[in-house]
């Protein structure tokens, strides 16, 4: 994984600063919360689908390892195949293994935020294959050469103008008079350039939303038919998909379809939802001749039977994203890891290290949108907070705030001694800003009166005041 | 632990505190996997025949597909071939090999050029049948087989689909239950709701991002 999420402070200011994203973000945290509640609102089994699905995902990770192994025996039952990877290099090494001996060329990837973080892409690249992108915005950041902004829109921080000028530097075989300035001839030249490579492509390289233990079956679930069309022309398919996305039977995943199209765009159901099962029949006329599932774990089952369990019930639906304050503000590049927003406060750290991305559970406002919600009611804002917990326990936090703390910490232990020093400050502030109404600079507290004034407080604490009036 | 398999799930089971399950315990997870039962399932899945349609019909509109309803089967032909003239495209089609689509009285359209098998990058429209319509949200489900390619779902511009009325089912649940009756699970179940489309530029919506730019439903009354 990436991780660049130590600058996250200097990447936001970026992102706040950066006036195409501000606009994404700005139709982008009004659009998909108003889709979302409209979805929800007009299902009214909504919410008990919720707990239902909540309940069956931690059903599964109490059992883990029976789903896993019961899902392995339905692949190799239909004559695929299974490989366990504990690492994101294990990951690698098994695709990488499958391709060669394809003696594969090109390959065609469907969406997958979890080839992302086993950065699949530059390793077949440097083997000599060409791994091509083909949902829209990956193709477009692919071409681009930058990370996915957002887990469901990756290239939602990009402008029409800037999308056409990308493609006319790369499409260099096309005509350099066509008009691309509207979106539907940005589409239309991409579907013409792809199209071609799902026909030569050796392999392609799916995620998974599910992945079914009674039958066997891996689910994706796209708008664009871009996954089905890579997943079903080249000979080999291969399903990359971490451990935690095993649900028991196909009724089970019938709910957390229910959930996921809903909480992601507030569409009542995405335009193409399939379940693959084995490679193709011996009497089929098109469809993979073998069919691979990497099981990824990759850190995954560190957190099993901890405080942050309840994150791999994850969906990634993204409507935490959608919803967050700070989110919709700087964008996803901020996070500079490749889940960004809430979930990615909470993910990031388990994967790469909280010594490397303490920034990101610190980057909320615990508004607790996020967890209202999140389809699978994970507790977001607690975990982000024990994310802090550990962050300060190992001594990530600058030394003058674990100075800062510590005082108040104790102080706190001891009423009198708080109730004193609060007394005394308030009056100290209150003398300081009486003629002004606001104080413009305040000894340790710079990072807060550099943007705006701090109010003159009360003459005396509120306690102080409540103490008199009775 | 050199044997990858082994390390992730003795992993797991060293923090769930135990071997492998109990014989009790895996009798019970053995079940539900047996019996498959069913969750929530939305009230608005269950009613009338007649009233699924309808509401079938509605959802699928609202997904960007167009829905005929046509008397009889032997009206099909002729609703693909207006259907090709009303949107100016060429009189060819390729085609699902199954009896619900080859039993179709075709060569009554002489201008209507059809051959079978799976789509060619040059195939402009598909027809192939449907296992099922679902009124929930107003979904198709399409399998694979040995006549019907799943490549025709998605690699066609214009994709039509045939349909009996009496195959509409409730829930996603009622549709998975044909498909299980009918033993083995096909390679690919495609549940597909309205034509292809992407958001990905600028949050716009556009129609016919990958696959078909045109999904039309003709439905069957007989």
């Amino acid at each position: 994984m990436d991780a660049t999420a130590k600058s996250f402070k200097d990447q936001a200011k970026d992102g706040l600063e950066n006036a195409t994203l501000q606009d994404a973000l700005g139709k982008l945290g009004f659009g998909f919360p108003l889709l979302r509640q409209m979805a929800a609102d007009g299902l009214p089994e909504f919410d008990a689908l919720r707990d239902q699905g909540r309940d069956i995902k931690n059903h599964v990770l109490e059992h883990l390892d029976y789903y896993l192994e019961r899902f392995e025996e339905q692949v190799t039952g239909h004559g695929g195949q299974v490989h366990w990877c504990p690492t994101d290099g294990d990951a690698r090494d098994a695709i990488l293994k499958i391709c060669q001996e394809a003696r594969a060329k090109t390959v065609t990837k469907g969406k997958s935020m979890v080839t992302e973080e086993i950065a699949i892409n530059a390793h077949l690249e440097a083997h000599g294959i060409k791994a091509i992108e083909t949902d829209l915005g990956e193709y477009i950041i692919q071409l681009r050469n930058e990370p996915p902004s957002h887990i469901v829109g990756p290239a939602i921080h990009l402008n029409k103008e800037q999308i056409a000028g990308t493609f006319r530097s790369h499409h260099k075989e096309l005509d350099p008079d066509r008009s691309l300035e509207e979106v539907p001839a940005l589409v239309r030249e991409a579907r013409e350039v792809l199209r071609q490579k799902y026909i030569d492509a050796d392999v392609g390289i799916t995620g998974a939303n599910f992945l079914v233990a009674e039958t066997g079956s891996s689910i994706i679930v796209t708008n664009e038919g871009n996954g089905d069309l890579s997943q079903s022309l080249p000979r080999i398919h291969i399903v990359v998909a971490s451990i935690e996305k095993v649900v028991p039977t196909l009724e089970d995943a019938c709910t957390f379809l229910r959930l996921l199209a809903r909480s992601a765009t507030g569409q009542e159901f995405s335009a193409y939802t399939t379940f693959s099962t084995g490679p193709k029949r011996p009497d089929d006329p098109d469809g993979p001749e073998q069919y691979h599932v990497i099981l990824l774990d990759n850190g995954r089952s560190d957190l099993l039977g901890t405080e942050f369990q309840d994150v791999l019930r994850c969906i990634r639906c993204g409507a935490c994203m959608n919803h967050c304050p700070v989110y919709t503000s700087v964008g996803g590049h901020a996070y500079g890891s490749v889940y960004p927003g809430p979930i990615g406060s909470v993910l990031t750290p388990a994967l790469a290290g909280i010594d490397q991305s303490h920034h990101l559970p610190n980057a909320s406002t615990f508004c607790g949108k996020c967890e209202e919600v999140c389809p699978m009611r994970i507790p977001l804002p607690k975990m982000m907070r024990y994310w802090r917990e550990r962050a300060f326990d190992q001594g990530q936090d600058p030394v003058a705030a674990r100075w800062a703390l510590a005082f108040w910490a104790t102080a706190a232990r001891w009423p009198a001694l708080y109730h004193f020093g609060a007394n005394v400050m308030t009056r100290l502030l209150h003398f300081m800003g009486k003629r002004e109404g606001h104080l413009v600079r305040l000894p340790f507290a710079g990072g807060w009166t550099r943007h705006r004034d701090f109010p003159t407080p009360e003459r005396a604490t509120f306690q102080s005041q409540w103490r008199k009036r009775l | 632990m050199s044997d990858p398999r082994a390390q992730i799930l003795g992993k797991i089971r060293e923090i769930r505190g135990r071997g492998a399950l109990s014989a009790s315990n895996r009798h019970m997870l053995d079940t539900r996997l047996a019996d498959h039962p069913r969750n929530v399932v939305p009230a608005r899945a269950d009613g009338p025949q007649a009233e699924l349609i309808v509401q079938f019909m509605d959802y699928l509109g609202k997904a960007g597909a167009t829905v005929l309803r046509v008397p009889k089967r032997s009206d099909v032909p002729a609703a693909v071939a207006e259907y090709l003239r009303d949107n100016n495209l060429p009189g060819r089609v390729r085609t699902t090999s199954d009896p619900e689509i080859d039993s179709l009285p075709w060569s009554d359209q002489e201008m209507l050029e059809r051959t079978e098998g799976r789509a060619e990058k040059s195939d402009d429209v598909s027809v192939t049948s449907a296992v099922a319509g679902i009124a929930e949200t107003g979904t198709l489900l399409l399998t694979s087989g040995k006549h019907t390619p799943t490549s025709l779902n998605f690699l066609p511009e214009t994709h039509i689909v045939v349909l009996s009325a009496q195959t509409v089912v409730g829930s996603y649940e009622d549709a998975i239950d044909k498909v299980r009756k009918q033993g083995q699970l096909p390679r690919t179940l495609n549940f597909i709701t309205g034509p292809s489309r992407t958001a990905d530029v600028e949050l716009t919506m556009e129609m016919g991002a990958h696959g078909p730019r045109q999904l039309h439903v003709i439905l069957v009354d007989n």
